[in-house]
């Protein structure tokens, strides 16, 4: 399929994109509508996309995965592709990959080999647990405790907002071990649907990307042994900013997915629609408020794959580049479904037509996974590192 | 067991264009599908297979341009084991006759235990082929199938599509099926299929190798031949007759008589 700009894709990606889209027109399409209304959780997407040997690709071979070298292109085409149709279904295969990412940047062999080949597979759905209801962006100040008797260890609190939560088996937790050491007292340890006292709070109720679950997670004196702990004690936040950097572009991924689908439908509108005896796309009006919307949707477009393709490289800190594709196409889908809800005028506003549910649906990506403010913290940061590091 | 399922690459498309002076399809320049039957067909041939515990070995094939690889492709992404291409300037033009006999003489050279088509091409829409190549094949056939209830190496058990319902019909193998789309769903490609698929080697088979001789295949063995494809004329409103029965029984046998329709 040779569409749209060439981005030097291999041969793999392309079929990873064109395999995606295809799941995305003739599966999650027909279905899109009923999810956003009902909630209910795509486990019927799921077993498509690991038949179609889907939600391994970012997974590597030796685990039974199939990214072939190049994990986060992988990640971030297929949530695009998956995202174009709905994002709230693309987030239960996302949300399983940013679980997933601790396991793979921190996790020993034994951990990868327990783990990793069913979700690969498609037969366990992962999801991340750090945020609580005090805890936001201010992840250093979570209250779960994990303290350690024996060779286990006892895990108290809550989680709050936890995408997959209540549906997923693997839960790649952070709780804090050492109060006294600030932010190097975190530690992360992998949880299981099912263990002794973890629990699940009632399932929330969003204004977008409602075909994703989103729960609270309860630990009540959760025992979980050492061998579910990822790295050593003290390194929960640092894999959790590793995490992020590799994760980020996957939101910013999904997010140009939702821009562009709000695009299609705007397009495909203003080509038919007929005012004044003309189509509508005639009017420079209308014409222009189209070309800015896809000049923005390329350009984050590009940002993302520069920097997906700059991480699967081995770059040591992507940190800035991460946060810049987060901020800049999230920032792009809210400013493009925006638009296009106005292209459609009376018809984008009524929940008949697929556009508003674009709007809802981008607005969880200028807040999720680091909000847009933190993301330009993390921006200034580093600019300011950098200028500090020229001048010495 | 040895499933051999015949596929056409058609166009993705509502508007063909003919050459007007062979009168057959331009196919240049226009996006390429797999026949959505034979999707249908490569589908339960998976599913046979899948159903004898994977003791079977899938084999499509295609007579057409070497373009149609892409299609053969198609096929062995979702399940199929083997692709054969037959190609050979020599078949060009060839009508449902010549193409039924060229497929069946393939089919013969690779081996067959059972052969499934799909019910007809969205291009050409006879729904010939199938059925002749089973007789060129000299095997039984069931037409229309909706679904397969039992098949074993040495029969099979199908319900075949009629206007007043479902005919049940038992065929010993070897034998040959066109199918509808009511039979599954077709499955989509994985990606481990689609890298094998791309990497796969597909058989060529041409005229000579097959023992065809040109007259006997392309244009010039075709018995039929297409002398002009036109769209039909809208037709015009017809008569309405009110009024009693009577009135209206005479009125129209007077119409009739005077048309000189009987």
């Amino acid at each position: 399929m040779a569409q749209g700009m060439d981005y030097g894709l291999t041969e793999t990606q392309e079929m990873i994109r064109d395999l995606g889209r295809q799941v995305a027109d003739e599966k999650i399409k027909p279905v899109a509508a009923h999810h956003d209304e009902t909630g209910e959780f795509p486990w019927e997407i799921i077993k498509v996309l690991a038949d179609a040997d889907l939600m391994g690709v970012y997974i590597p071979e030796e685990y039974g995965g199939s990214a072939d070298g190049t994990p986060g292109m992988n990640m971030c085409l297929l949530a695009e592709e998956l995202s174009r149709a709905c994002a709230g279904i693309a987030l239960a295969f996302a949300a399983t990959g940013l679980g997933t990412l601790p396991i793979l940047l921190s996790g020993s062999d034994e951990q990868k080999k327990r783990f990793l080949p069913d979700i690969a597979g498609g037969k366990r759905l992962a999801a991340f647990g750090i945020t609580e209801a005090n805890a936001g962006s201010d992840a250093a100040s979570i209250q779960t405790t994990a303290v350690k008797d024996g060779d286990t260890y006892v895990i108290n609190g809550t989680k709050q907002w936890i995408s997959n939560g209540g549906e997923a088996e693997v839960y790649t937790v952070f709780a804090m071990t050492d109060r006294t050491r600030g932010a190097r007292g975190a530690t992360a340890f992998i949880l299981e649907k099912g263990m002794d006292g973890f629990s699940f709070g009632k399932k929330e109720d969003k204004l977008g990307i409602r075909g994703s679950t989103t729960r609270e997670l309860v630990f009540e004196d959760v025992r979980v042994p050492e061998a579910n702990r990822l790295g050593r004690e003290g390194t929960g936040f640092m894999i959790a900013m590793k995490t992020f950097d590799v994760s980020r572009p996957g939101v910013a991924a999904q997010a140009v997915g939702i821009a562009q689908g709000a695009l299609d439908c705007a397009v495909n509108y203003a080509h038919t629609r007929k005012q004044f005896g003309k189509s509508i796309a005639s009017f420079q009006g209308v014409g222009f408020m189209l070309a800015d919307m896809a000049m923005k949707i390329e350009a984050a477009r590009a940002l993302v794959y520069a920097t997906a393709r700059h991480i699967d490289g081995g770059a040591k800190r992507p940190t800035k580049y991460s946060a810049m594709s987060k901020c800049f196409a999230s920032d792009v889908a809210m400013q493009v479904t925006t638009d296009a809800i106005q292209v459609l005028g009376g018809y984008g506003y009524m929940k008949e037509y697929p556009v508003e549910k674009y709007f809802r649906d981008a607005k969880v990506t200028q807040i999720y996974e680091g909000t847009n403010q933190i993301q330009r913290d993390e921006i200034a940061r580093a600019l300011i590192k950098e200028a500090a590091g020229r001048k010495s | 067991m040895r499933i051999v399922v015949p596929v056409k690459q058609v166009p993705d498309t509502t508007e063909v264009r003919m050459d007007s002076e062979t009168n057959t399809l331009v196919r240049e320049g226009v996006d390429s599908i797999v026949n959505p039957f034979d999707t249908y067909a490569v589908e339960e041939a998976v599913r046979v297979k899948e159903r004898l515990n994977l003791d079977a070995s899938i084999t499509v094939l295609t007579m057409g341009p070497p373009q149609a690889e892409s299609a053969l492709r198609e096929c062995l992404a979702v399940g199929a084991d083997e692709a054969a291409l037959v190609t050979d300037r020599a078949f060009a033009g060839s009508d449902t006759w010549a193409t039924s006999l060229v497929l069946a003489t393939a089919i013969r050279h690779i081996g067959f235990d059972l052969v499934i088509c799909g019910k007809q091409a969205i291009d050409g829409d006879t729904a010939q082929v199938g059925p002749g190549i089973s007789v060129h094949l000299d095997v039984p056939q069931a037409t229309y199938v909706g679904k397969v209830e039992e098949i074993t190496p040495g029969k099979a058990v199908v319900l075949r599509l009629v206007e007043e319902g479902h005919e049940r019909i038992e065929l010993p193998l070897p034998c040959l099926w066109t199918v509808t789309k009511e039979i599954n769903e077709p499955r989509l490609p994985s990606l481990r299929g689609k890298m094998r698929a791309k990497k796969a080697e597909i058989r060529k088979l041409t005229a000579e190798e097959l023992g065809l001789k040109a007259k006997a295949v392309g244009l010039d063995g075709s018995p039929t031949r297409v002398v002009r494809i036109f769209s039909p004329l809208p037709r015009a409103g017809g008569e309405v007759f009110t009024g009693e029965a009577d009135e209206c029984v005479a009125k129209l046998v007077a119409a009739l008589t005077e048309g000189q329709v009987v």
